[in-house]
């Protein structure tokens, strides 16, 4: 019996643990392992190595000082014919063409040439072909793609590139745009919360001193964001802000402005917009934070001696800031992946970082580019989780 | 010569609470002298906590007013009323750590530095909390938190304490130990207290008086051995201590003395409260340990003979449960059983000025409220 007694926990927690299994395996396959292989991309580099698997090799094996050595040109020659004739050339034409604008076509021009007969004995012949294959820079793009891994989507995604003498360098000032983006994405971002901050935190306080009965429909009220999708909610934004939408003409009608303010496409827009989507996440955590605050607290400190203004600040307020950490951190982050809302009522110069990534994953297809962009938001946003976890422990509830 | 005003007079104060309703609290005289303790005494609902709020500031009367030191206090938000609070729950500042909760009143009076570090220090060692100063409120038990919240409300020298049911939520035995040191704490400063609880041993042994609430209304106020020995209705009776009630209906009645004939016909004596005339339904309270038998009967008046039901011992006394001939059932509280069994006829007795008949009516309505 006591043998039996012993097992039991252990029974209990593989019972615990079969229970959460299934969605477990769920999560995954469906979420976690898809997210990990398309990340990945942003560091592994094989679409050089699968066409010209010797190229690769002797690419790996070359110091990269100045040209290269005969043998690994007539390598490279051999192996555009033949990348050519099987239609694979393609693959390996963008990836260098990432690196060095122009790569596409001198592989083209190039193939066809040795296709039509031309020799290929080394650098010699191709420079006849295109001057450009005795510069340094071709030959330094393709050792940049040999693989397996490669920094060039992460240098890329910060603006920067390497040389044909692997320094890392800025890219041109008209190529230069993730930086910019990335840090709009943070303000709009951070703008997003403090507002949230700002118009949540007073309705979060009156629901939490209203008795349930009268604070219940106010929170359905406060929750109806939620059930409605985000495309007709900004789309309704876009009906009442737009040059002759509801808002305008109202503040026409009263005489309050002459001419129609321009509301809507453009950051304004944006700022309106995501705020309304995403208050529900500030007040909600904020609610609960206040929820359990008893209400006796404020009457000790009253009693205490504080006047109303400094019992708030010095009694209440500290007690809420775990739900505003908390809050503002849900907005914050949510806010930093937001795509379509930039997209329907902000202008061309608001759209956020997510914009690009989608960019890269449905259009260009340049999917190591949008991992690369993803890595650099989804870092940040661990930094961000993290750092309020910490917070939150200091400031007990 | 100086004029003796009490401490606090409540003067025909009223309490209604917006949505109708029977008043929270009316018709309420009360005067608190300096230096006493007194308890609010009764069950949920009675009005004893809205009176106490109604004193700290956060309730409004309705009618009527409350003087402080003949000063009213209408006006006096409960930030300027000096007053020192303690909650049930009691309401410490979980991100505060012990000191910084107890300074709090000093700081918000600017009292800073060495002169607040001094004044800490010496509350905390006389609630016995030295050495626990740098912990948070999450970290002390129960009984530790109940004297943070004493500290707080001590330390910037009230002209009054204020205590909403401060020890029901600890145990048994941590409560009357609680109870000792807030007597204790009470005669050595000279506090004036008043301290609302629904358990009436709590007030018995703590107050100096005792006002007992139902309805909204102070049904009795005085020390707590008239509240005890001498109640003045049947609520009082039923709800502060334990009572035999005894249903019967008035025969004669000679001043403050009655005669009540009992179902069974037996004719027993009482002290008469009210106006009652013969012919009126009564209740006769009588408390268990008044109640005097033995083997032989017992020698004082309102001898009578019950049947012994059952017989629970309860360590230190033990008590026998006696059916009455003709209906109603009596507990009776001896030092022992020994000697009495199940089943067996019991001479009982008990002297006429410990038993007090009131209206049945009252009583019957009173009984109700007491049990709800």
């Amino acid at each position: 019996m006591p043998g039996s007694r012993a097992k039991l926990p252990e029974l209990r927690r593989w019972w615990r643990f079969a229970l959460v299994a299934p969605l477990l395996l769920f999560l995954l396959a469906s979420f976690v392992a898809p997210v990990l292989m398309m990340l990945s991309r942003a560091v592994i580099d094989r679409d050089l190595e699968r066409v010209w698997p010797d190229s690769a090799v002797a690419l790996r094996q070359w110091d990269g000082e100045g040209l290269p050595p005969e043998a690994l040109a007539r390598t490279v020659a051999r192996e555009i014919r033949t990348a050519r004739q099987e239609g694979t050339l393609n693959q390996v034409a963008n990836r260098l063409n990432y690196d060095m604008v122009g790569s596409r076509s001198l592989l083209y021009a190039t193939a066809d040439r040795l296709h039509a007969g031309a020799p290929a004995n080394g650098i010699a012949d191709l420079a006849r072909i295109d001057p450009r294959w005795e510069r340094p820079e071709i030959w330094a793009a393709m050792r940049h793609a040999d693989g397996p891994l490669t920094s060039h989507y992460l240098l890329a995604a910060l603006d920067r590139r390497l040389d044909a003498d692997d320094r890392i360098v800025n890219v041109p000032a008209e190529q230069a745009v993730f930086t910019n983006i990335y840090l709009r994405t943070f303000k709009i971002s951070a703008i997003v919360a403090l507002l949230c901050i700002a118009l949540g935190y007073p309705v979060a306080y009156l629901l939490a001193s209203l008795p349930e009965r009268k604070a219940n429909p106010l929170l359905i009220l406060i929750l109806l964001p939620f059930w409605t999708s985000a495309l007709v909610r900004t789309a309704a934004w876009a009906v009442f802000l737009q040059t002759n939408g509801v808002v305008n003409n109202a503040l026409q009608a009263v005489g309050l402005i002459d001419a129609p303010l321009q509301l809507i496409y453009n950051r304004l827009g944006v700022y309106i917009a995501m705020t309304h989507v995403l208050l529900p996440f500030f007040i909600l955590p904020l609610y609960g934070v206040m929820k359990g605050i008893p209400p006796t607290a404020m009457r000790a400190a009253s009693s205490l001696g504080a006047p109303p203004v400094r019992a708030f600040l010095s009694v209440y307020l500290p007690q809420t800031l775990p739900g505003v950490a908390a809050g503002a951190i849900i907005v914050f982050t949510l806010a930093l992946g937001y795509y379509v809302t930039p997209a329907l009522v902000g202008g061309g110069a608001d759209q956020m970082i997510s914009a690009s990534i989608a960019f890269y994953t449905n259009q260009s297809l340049n999917w190591g580019m949008a991992a690369a962009l993803s890595l650099l938001l989804l870092l940040p946003l661990l930094l961000m989780i993290f750092a309020g976890r910490t917070m939150v422990r200091t400031v007990p509830a | 010569m100086t004029v003796a005003f009490p401490l606090v007079e409540f003067r025909g104060v009223e309490k209604r609470y917006v949505g109708g309703g029977p008043a929270a609290v009316a018709d309420l005289d009360l005067a608190i002298e300096r230096g006493e303790f007194l308890t609010l005494l009764g069950p949920s609902g009675s009005g004893k906590t809205t009176t106490l709020m109604m004193l700290a500031g956060f309730e409004t009367p309705s009618a009527g007013e409350i003087l402080l030191g003949g000063a009213s206090l209408a006006d006096r938000p409960p930030y300027r009323r000096n007053m020192g609070v303690v909650f049930q729950n009691y309401a410490l500042f979980p991100h505060m750590s012990v000191v910084e909760n107890v300074a709090f009143p000093l700081r918000v009076r600017g009292i800073r530095g060495s002169e607040a570090a001094k004044k800490v220090a010496n509350v905390l060692s006389l609630v016995k909390l030295e050495g626990l100063g740098d912990r948070r409120p999450d970290a002390l038990s129960g009984g530790q938190r109940q004297r943070v919240a004493l500290a707080r409300a001590l330390v910037f020298e009230p002209d009054l304490v204020l205590m909403d049911e401060p020890l029901g939520a600890l145990d048994r035995q941590l409560r009357e130990h609680l109870q000792a040191e807030i007597k204790r704490i009470q005669r050595a400063l000279g506090l004036t207290i008043v301290y609302v609880t629904h358990d009436q041993g709590e007030a018995l042994t703590m107050s100096d008086r005792i006002a007992v609430f139902a309805g909204g209304r102070i049904q009795q106020i005085g020390r707590p051995d008239a509240i005890y020995e001498k109640p003045q209705n049947a609520f009082v009776a039923a709800f502060v201590g334990e009572n035999n009630m005894l249903t019967g209906t008035v025969v004669t009645r000679h001043d403050d003395q009655c005669a009540i004939r009992l179902p069974g016909g037996q004719i027993v004596r009482a002290m008469a409260t009210g106006a009652m005339m013969p012919g009126d339904s009564v209740i006769a309270a009588i408390r268990p340990e008044h109640v005097e038998t033995g083997i032989t009967p017992p020698a004082c008046c309102n001898a009578i003979e019950a049947r012994v039901e059952e017989l629970a011992y309860h360590g230190d006394h033990s008590r026998i449960r006696a059916a009455l001939d003709g209906g109603g059932t009596l507990v009776i509280r001896m030092p022992s059983a020994r000697g009495f069994a199940a089943g067996q006829r019991l001479p009982i007795g008990w002297c006429t000025d410990r038993c007090f008949a009131f209206p049945a009516e009252d009583g019957a309505a009173a009984w109700r409220k007491a049990v709800a």
